[in-house]
Order: structure tokens, then C-alpha cells, then sequence
């Protein structure tokens, strides 16, 4: 008895052990996330020890890296530019991709469904420089100047944010689409039982059933939009600037700080510190996206699981 | 109607309902021309992509381009021998660190966290928002805590490979979580009511049972790490070295990173060569896609 009793303490120490060690593993992401917020929030707090945060919001000239007077400090241009950039990339994307969402869930025989899934897919599995290279190289050049005549500079928005929509597409339909198919049939039965259309039932029975998924689907792929870096950084353009003119370049948040940071600036120096004030901000941007998307999410899944 | 005209109805119309009205044909019609539009233009912008990159890459493709340096002379005897070694050290980097804690925290979160305990709603609602940070948000984390700051490593390749171990961990942890939840219960009772502890069920049976799932999604998450440009760029990754990494703490470049400095180099000379280089990063993907898809129709468990 004694032995059994001993071997019994042996064998529960030992699965504590590993327990612990498990939720060791499990807290390397709080780790994470408190690390990221540290190292923004420490640099953030140097920056507006040197330059007014009225500056910073309200400020329409960002010039950080100029010397002397030139030098100034204000996000607009860059915001502004991420979100002109994010416009034209969602009004490409979110049409495409909810018709193709509606298409794989409603319309699509089987057959059809086991090619076209992969193939969008494989479409959200090319890295984005990918992306990048295409714009620069080929959409600016060859379809934009060849094929629509469109005068437009060699950095350009309309063609980083349409490539930056073709990007964002597989998001919005893939997550589109499982919110559209969680929908349960009985709705779908109903409605064509009524004698609706198959038209009918997509749009007007699952659609509306499905509107928090589709919803969350939408805000991803804006968060995915807005934090993307490397298609702006390639082919649209350094200059931070105003307007509205998508045939010249504009700079986003997340390219700014990729192209400012090559790991050589020399820590604690101001140009250091704004790399940490842009990124606190689409930080903060990408989260609130985020959230509200996850949150959207959880819905429909209580609502029909 | 007589039943007789009903049946002659149902014979010639297919339905007995009243025949849509002409405006709702054409607006089915409509709607499902835009619907195949919309799956075309995803088609045509996958197929532009690949053609182009294969058009300017293809005749770069050749054995010195594999082993060549990078050469800022002579663009066309450029290679990417540094990058290739550069990325496929980084994988090995990332699948040391990500495969212990990716696996280990999703065991944690399906077999043990009490969802009723505040801290383990909050991993779970942590690791959903972690997925979805921007690539360039962990650059500045690998910058200020890694390369300098606490570790202070220096631009070197484990502060790389931890910078992308971090990014694609979430990656990780989603998928293994559904492959080990995907094990049904009735496999751990029967174990645990033959005396196993809890962690040799999970060791023997629900690992085991689960290993194909996982394995996608390590790969799935290697190969988002090696496609990653964007937080190299700002821990600073070498650009165009002619030198591999001697070892842990060697200066590195990657793949993307040397795609991206020839494709913006204002020398167009090099876009053969980002090309050339697309070429090789896409058929390592596709090789290791191909592989997680064996492994999925290999070993996946039906239950």
C-alpha cells in the first residue's frame, strides 16, 4: 500500500510539473503582448516629452527626418494616406470578395467549390512583396499605362491600392463565406418552401443572417489593409503627403516605419522615437479593428453552433 | 386546375409555381455573371501574377544564380546564395522555437485551462488579437527588445528568427488547438479509465491522434515566416550580403529581403533578378504546401 500510495504522490507532482510548464508556454503570448505595449507606450512618452501632441494629431506637414526647420511632425498626411489607400483597396475587395463569398456558399456545385477555394487560398499565400513586385513592375507600367492610358506617376495609388484590394480579396471572401454557410438550412428551406427566388434567399434571407460575420469580415480585411507594408512601401511611393490625386504616391503609417527603420538609427534619437509613435498608433488603429471583428465573430457562432 | 393540368404543368415547367417574372430572370442572370466576375478577377490577378514573375524570372533561373552572391557590379551574375541560406535558417530557427510553444500552449488552452478563470479567457482572447497584429507592429518589438534593449543582440539571425517565431506563433497555436479538440472525448475517458494520468493521454492518445493537424500548421506558419518582408526591414536585415551566416549571431539577409532591394534598386537591370528570386521563394512554398497537404491526406485520423 505504502508503494502505491508513493507512486501515486510521484505521478501527481510530475503532472503539476507539467502543467505548469504548459501554462509557462500558454503565457509566452501575454509576455508578447505586454512587451509590444511596453516598448511602443516607453518611446511614445519620449516623443511627446519633445514634441507637443497637438503637433502630432493636428499637424499636416510630416517631415521627421528633414533637419531644422524644415522638421515637423504631423501624422495627418500619413493617416490620411493609409486611409485613402485602404479606401481603394476595400472598394475593390469588399464587392469582389462578398460576391465570391455568396457565389462558394449559395451558388457553387461542389466540383466547383473544391477548385476555387484552393485557388483563393493560394492567392492569400503569396508573400506580399509578391504583391509589391507586381504593381511596381507590372500592373503600374503594363495595365494602368498600357492597357487604360491612365497618366500616372512610377508610384502611384491607384495601383498599389488595387493590388493592396487583390490582397485583401481571399480575406473577405474566406471569412465571408463561413459566416454565409453557417447560416442554418432550415432559413434557406423556409424561404424557398415561400417560393422565393434563389436570388431572394441569398440576399435578402442569408445575407441578413449572416450580417455580423460578413461584418467582421469586412473590418478584418480593413485591419489587414491598413497594417500591410510592404505593396505601399514598393509601389506607392515615401512621400507623406495630402490630397486625393491617385495617380501620384502616397506614404502609409506601416510604410513609413519600414522604410525609416534599417536598424541603424541610433537609439533614443527623435527619428527613433517616431518609428514608436507610428507604430503605437496603427497599433492602436489595427486593435480597435480587430476587436470589434472578434467580437462580431463570437456572436454568430453562439448565435448558430 | 384538374389534376390532369397540373401533371401536364409539372411535366413541361419543371414547377407547378407561378414562372418568375422576366425582371427576376435577367436579375438572376445579372447576378450571377458579376458572382463569376468576381471569382475571375481573383483567377486572372493569381495567374498575372505568376505569368509576369515567370516571364522576367524564368531565364534568371539557373544553378550560378542559386550559388552566386549577390554582386552590385554585375547585375547579371547577381545570386541569392546568401538570401536561400539566410531563409532557410530562419525556418529551422522558427520550427525550434515554434513547435514546443505553439504545441504546448494549445494543449494548455484544449486539455487544461478552466475557462471560467479570467487569466485563461484572457490567453485565448490575447492569442485572437496577437493573429491579427500587423507584421510591422513585431519588427519594432524584435527592434527594441531583441536587437537592442533587454537582449541586445545586434542585427543577427536569432534575433531575426525570434522576431518571426513571435509573429507566426498564433498561427500555430489556432490550428493545433482544432486538430487536438478534433480528437474526440471518448478517446480520453477510455484511456483515463484504464488508469493513464492525464498527461500520458494526452502523450499516447490525443497527440498521436492529432500530430496531422499540427504539422499543417507549423508549416502553414513557416511558411508565412518566410514570406515575411516587412519586420526583417526594420530589425535591419544585411542588404545583398556576399557572405552566408556563420553562425547564431552572424549578420543575415532573407530571401524577401533581397527580392525587395533589387526590385526598388533604381538599376532596372536587377528585376530579373527579383524575379528570379520571387521564382525560387514560391517553389519553396509550394513545396511545403505540397507537403502539408500529403501529410493532412496521409495521417489525418477519421474518428
Amino acid at each position: 500500500m505504502t508503494s502505491l500510495a508513493y507512486s501515486r504522490t510521484r505521478r501527481s507532482v510530475g503532472e503539476q510539473a507539467v502543467r505548469y510548464g504548459l501554462f509557462a508556454a500558454a503565457a509566452v503570448s501575454i509576455v508578447t503582448t505586454t512587451l509590444i505595449i511596453l516598448s511602443l507606450l516607453r518611446e511614445t512618452i519620449a516623443f511627446f516629452g519633445d514634441v507637443p501632441l497637438g503637433d502630432f494629431l493636428f499637424g499636416t506637414k510630416w517631415t521627421p527626418l528633414l533637419g531644422g526647420d524644415q522638421q515637423s511632425f504631423g501624422v495627418i498626411p500619413l493617416l490620411t494616406g493609409t486611409l485613402y489607400l485602404t479606401a481603394i483597396g476595400l472598394v475593390v475587395a469588399i464587392p469582389l470578395g462578398l460576391l465570391a463569398a455568396i457565389y462558394l456558399s449559395e451558388y457553387a456545385p461542389q466540383r466547383v467549390r473544391r477548385v476555387v477555394k484552393p485557388v483563393l487560398e493560394l492567392l492569400a499565400g503569396v508573400p506580399t512583396i509578391v504583391f509589391g513586385y507586381f504593381a511596381l513592375v507590372f500592373f503600374t507600367p503594363e495595365v494602368l499605362r498600357g492597357v487604360f492610358g491612365l497618366e500616372v506617376n512610377q508610384f502611384n495609388a491607384l495601383s498599389a491600392g488595387i493590388i493592396l484590394g487583390l490582397l485583401v480579396l481571399p480575406t473577405i471572401a474566406s471569412v465571408a463565406e463561413d459566416a454565409l454557410s453557417a447560416v442554418p438550412a432550415s432559413l434557406r428551406e423556409g424561404a424557398f418552401g415561400l417560393g422565393a427566388s434563389k436570388l431572394q434567399v441569398s440576399l435578402r434571407v442569408v445575407f441578413p443572417a449572416a450580417l455580423s460575420g460578413v461584418v467582421a469580415a469586412l473590418i478584418l480585411g480593413a485591419s489587414r489593409a491598413v497594417g500591410e507594408t510592404v505593396i505601399i512601401l514598393v509601389a506607392g511611393g515615401q512621400v507623406a503627403r495630402l490630397g486625393t490625386d491617385p495617380t501620384v504616391g502616397y506614404q502609409s503609417m506601416a510604410a513609413f516605419i519600414a522604410a525609416t527603420s534599417r536598424g541603424d538609427i541610433p537609439t533614443g534619437s527623435i527619428k527613433f522615437e517616431t518609428i514608436f509613435v507610428v507604430g503605437m498608433a496603427l497599433f492602436v488603429m489595427t486593435l480597435a479593428l480587430n476587436a470589434v471583428s472578434i467580437r462580431l465573430v463570437n456572436r454568430y457562432r453562439q448565435v448558430y453552433e | 386546375m384538374t389534376g390532369a393540368q397540373i401533371a401536364a404543368a409539372a411535366r413541361t415547367r419543371t414547377s407547378v409555381l407561378p414562372r418568375p417574372s422576366t425582371g427576376s430572370r435577367v436579375a438572376d442572370f445579372a447576378f450571377r455573371a458579376v458572382m463569376y466576375l468576381s471569382i475571375a478577377v481573383g483567377f486572372i490577378g493569381l495567374g498575372a501574377i505568376l505569368y509576369d514573375v515567370a516571364s522576367d524570372g524564368l531565364p534568371r533561373l539557373s544553378w550560378e544564380f542559386l550559388t552566386n552572391f549577390p554582386s552590385r557590379i554585375i547585375p547579371e551574375r547577381s545570386g541569392i546564395q546568401s538570401a536561400l541560406v539566410g531563409t532557410l535558417y530562419l525556418m529551422a530557427i522558427c520550427a525550434a522555437l515554434v513547435v514546443p510553444l505553439g504545441v504546448a500552449t494549445a494543449i494548455y488552452l484544449e486539455e487544461y485551462a478552466d475557462r471560467r478563470r479570467w487569466f485563461n479567457r484572457l490567453i485565448e482572447v490575447n492569442i485572437q488579437n496577437l493573429a491579427a497584429v500587423p507584421s510591422v507592429v513585431y519588427g519594432i518589438l524584435g527592434l527594441a527588445f531583441i536587437v537592442r534593449g533587454p537582449l541586445s543582440m545586434g542585427r543577427v539571425l536569432l534575433a531575426g528568427g525570434i522576431t518571426l517565431s513571435l509573429l507566426v506563433l498564433p498561427v500555430v497555436i489556432i490550428v493545433a488547438r482544432e486538430a487536438i479538440r478534433a480528437v474526440p472525448p471518448s478517446i480520453r475517458e477510455g484511456s483515463m479509465a484504464l488508469g493513464a494520468t492525464q498527461w500520458q493521454t494526452i502523450w499516447k492518445q490525443v497527440l498521436p491522434g492529432s500530430i496531422a493537424g499540427i504539422a499543417t500548421g507549423v508549416i502553414l506558419a513557416l511558411s508565412r515566416a518566410i514570406g515575411e518582408t516587412a519586420p526583417l526591414l526594420i530589425i535591419g536585415a544585411a542588404v545583398s550580403p556576399r557572405f552566408n551566416p556563420s553562425g547564431l549571431f552572424d549578420s543575415f539577409t532573407a530571401l524577401p529581403i533581397q527580392i525587395f532591394s533589387w526590385t526598388t534598386d533604381a538599376d532596372r537591370e536587377f528585376v530579373s533578378a527579383a524575379a528570379g528570386a520571387i521564382l525560387v521563394l514560391m517553389v519553396l512554398l509550394v513545396l511545403m504546401n505540397s507537403i502539408a497537404i500529403f501529410l493532412r491526406n496521409r495521417y489525418e485520423q477519421k474518428w
